[in-house]
């Protein structure tokens, strides 16, 4: 059978992945430029029995979704820089309360209202720690709308298997572009689906105590297990705890879950790193550029390589270091006033060798704007 | 319809916080708090089942059990 | 005692202090769930924050403990995406009408099937004694030492206003009908709300001087009346008890139901 091939944006490829990954509930708050996943997702849902709501804000969003999620549904929720803002609450319970969901942050200008019709991928960090408290995240992104729907699959996949909200960073410039994407037949991208507790009626159910492999099992609401969910720290049946070795346990599961499990998690493309005098690191829109520049230098002879990050949290320290260990200098490219750029300064081993190419002024950074910054660290002057 | 009787009270003595609400709506004054603040039946013979001290126990500490003869 | 059948009870005693409504509230509760005869696998309670939201943790159906405010959206959730649960949603009156008071007209605008009740004690009591939205003019608290300038919401017209099916209010004074209001709630097929007048005799009745939870149980009694009785025309300041809206409209979830089968059909 010949593959369905569409052209659409890349919101649209979002809600393709969304709906393959098994997506059945969403509630979600108008918001430019993430709202056509919404308006798809109004059409989609209900055809396949699944739900869509309209919320009154997108805090009420976030929480309908967990409310959906813990009835055994797979859910998701979409928005933009201000509408993330209000969503950080959200969270952090999902975060706490260990319930898998996805939530997708088509970024633009800020702060605040800032450029809503222009890109702009200035919510790494607040995707890191916007939400209060320590706590680990998982946050991935894509360059292009195929990428974007493997992505999109894999982070559902991902919300399942470490009981974690994912959060997808992608920005107004893949949001609303078109382009070609070939839809992967059922079967071709695994799906990780939601892993339920095994224990019968009647016998003794801990929400929160995983198993030997680190997954923890969980039970639909409504089903034959009653248990406690909250945003307190917790004991392994869910209910409020303070007791200091309960909470030093918690905390150390909500991070540890995510950060011993960084190679797992990892998702990253590269392009010709194996001889590259320079390395670009890039993620999302921006990588287009990157990559773009790393292709045509290389026709000039320049060695240059990519090593485009799609997942962004955890950060991958490891493979950063290894794959930018024979650089002599480490271009960051990123749509903001350097975010990325600090965690790659952690990760490498010459600090003061790694270099921001950005533009934060609403117009997608070009591949003349990354070239210029190249011919500076090259003495070769703009 | 026949009227219940009193087979018995049971009051969780842990539970009580004394806050003397059962003892204030007892029509007949069956209650008492002891000197611990906590409720006990100091004339169950009075009692007439109407359960005014069950409904309104804000720690459910109280039961009054009856039987329809 | 057939309420216990409906508790954790590890972990009473419970924490609201001595004389705390909320307790009253709890107990009647029970006994409407247990009249209505519905099994435990089939209740969601979902509740935010404050005094009030511990009730959840003292039930033994599925229970959601939430945020500050934003039960009725978690449960929204809930509720759409398994509409053959029962859920019922108790917040405090900061929780559902000050942080919450956005997603609580929404919910009755939608006129989707959650029980949501009231328990209000015109003050915060978890943080210590705060004035709410409901505490109203003239009031003390530790945020209003020179008595308290802010207008109260009356939940009834406000639900009503914003569309809930079914409205009603009483006090912990009137135990029984705290659970025939319940039984009611729970039963009607849309967005039920039901006020509990409850009293919080540690701040609200403290600051206030309103005596001991004895006689702020008792006041209850002398400050409200049935709806439409004689006694109100003569003394209008008489709060009404009883059920102000029960009305049959189209239910959200079934409402949806609708939209799927269009969607199904335009496929």
């Amino acid at each position: 059978m010949a593959k369905q091939i569409k052209f659409v944006q890349g919101n649209e490829a979002c809600v393709e992945a969304a709906i393959y990954a098994g997506l059945d509930f969403f509630a979600g708050y108008p918001i430019t430029p993430s709202t056509e996943i919404a308006e798809l997702l109004s059409q989609r849902l209900p055809r396949k029995g699944g739900k869509f709501i309209q919320m009154e804000d997108e805090i009420a969003s976030i929480c309908a979704i967990i409310g959906a999620s813990l009835t055994g549904h797979k859910v998701m929720t979409a928005t933009s820089g201000p509408g993330f803002s209000l969503m950080q609450e959200g969270l952090g319970y999902a975060i706490m309360a260990e319930i898998p969901c996805v939530i997708v942050n088509v970024q633009r200008g800020g702060p605040s209202t800032g450029l809503p019709t222009h890109g702009s991928q200035g919510d790494v960090y607040q995707a890191r720690w916007g939400t209060h408290g320590d706590h680990a995240i998982i946050a991935m992104t894509a360059s292009s709308h195929q990428d974007l729907f493997q992505i999109t699959v894999e982070a559902f996949n991902l919300a399942e298997t470490y009981r974690t909200p994912v959060i997808l960073l992608f920005d107004e410039g893949i949001g609303h572009m078109r382009e070609r994407l070939v839809l992967p037949e059922k079967g071709e991208i695994p799906l990780v689906e939601r892993l339920r507790t095994a224990v019968k009626g009647g016998v003794d159910f801990h929400p929160y105590l995983p198993r030997e492999d680190g997954r923890l099992p969980m039970a639909d609401f409504g089903g034959i297990h009653r248990y406690n969910v909250t945003g307190l720290y917790h004991d392994m049946w869910g209910f409020p705890s303070d007791s200091p070795p309960i909470v030093h346990g918690l905390i150390r599961h909500l991070v540890d879950k995510i950060h011993n499990n960084v190679n797992h998690i990892a998702r990253y493309k590269e392009y010709h790193l194996e001889d590259a005098d320079n390395i670009f690191i890039s993620y999302g829109s921006a990588a287009r550029s990157a990559l773009h520049v790393v292709k045509s230098q290389r026709k000039k002879g320049e060695r240059l390589g990519l090593l485009e990050l799609q997942t962004l949290w955890p950060f991958p320290y490891d493979l950063v270091r290894e794959k930018c260990a024979r650089a002599r200098f480490v271009l960051v490219v990123e749509m903001n006033m350097g975010q990325i750029v600090l965690e790659v300064k952690r990760a490498v081993e010459k600090p003061d060798r790694v270099v921001l190419a950005n533009r934060v002024d609403g117009v997608f950074i070009t591949d003349a704007d990354i070239r210029n910054t190249l011919r500076i660290i090259e003495g070769k002057g703009v | 319809m026949a009227k219940p009787k009193l087979k018995a009270h049971h009051i969780i003595r842990e539970w009580c916080k004394g806050c003397g609400i059962c003892v204030h709506f007892c029509p007949t004054n069956v209650l008492e708090l002891d000197s611990e603040d906590k409720v006990t039946v100091a004339r169950a013979q009075d009692c007439i089942c109407c359960l005014q001290c069950e409904l309104r126990c804000p720690d459910l500490a109280i039961e009054v059990e009856t039987q329809t003869e | 005692m057939a309420v216990k059948d409906y508790i954790r009870e590890r972990f009473f005693p419970h924490m609201w202090c001595p004389g705390c409504g909320h307790g009253i509230v709890l107990n009647s509760m029970l006994r409407a769930i247990d009249a209505l005869g519905l099994s435990k696998n089939e209740i969601v309670m979902v509740s935010g924050i404050g005094c009030s939201s511990r009730i959840s943790g003292y039930v033994d159906f599925h229970s959601l403990h939430t945020l500050h405010g934003r039960a009725l959206a978690f449960a929204t959730g809930v509720k759409l995406s398994r509409p053959e649960l029962n859920v019922i949603v108790p917040m405090g009156d900061g929780d559902a009408l000050a942080i919450g008071g956005n997603h609580f007209i929404h919910a009755a605008r939608r006129n989707i099937d959650l029980t949501a009740v009231v328990m209000n004690n015109r003050i915060y009591g978890m943080t210590g004694g705060q004035y709410s939205p409901l505490s109203g003019q003239g009031i003390l608290a530790t945020t209003a030492p020179y008595s308290n300038i802010d207008s109260d919401f009356d939940v009834v017209d406000l639900a009503s206003a914003a569309g809930a099916t079914f409205v009603a209010r009483t006090t912990t004074y009137h135990a029984r009908q705290i659970t025939d209001l319940l039984k009611a709630a729970i039963l009607h097929e849309g967005f039920s709300v039901v006020e509990v007048m409850s009293q919080c005799p540690t701040y609200f009745g403290r600051k206030n001087r309103l005596g001991s939870a004895v006689d702020m149980v008792e006041r209850f009694k002398k400050i409200t009346t049935p709806i439409g009785s004689k006694a109100k025309r003569e003394h209008p300041e008489l709060i009404e008890r009883g059920i102000f809206v029960q009305k049959e409209t189209t239910e959200y979830c079934s409402a949806y139901d609708d939209v799927i089968e269009k969607a199904m059909k335009g496929n």
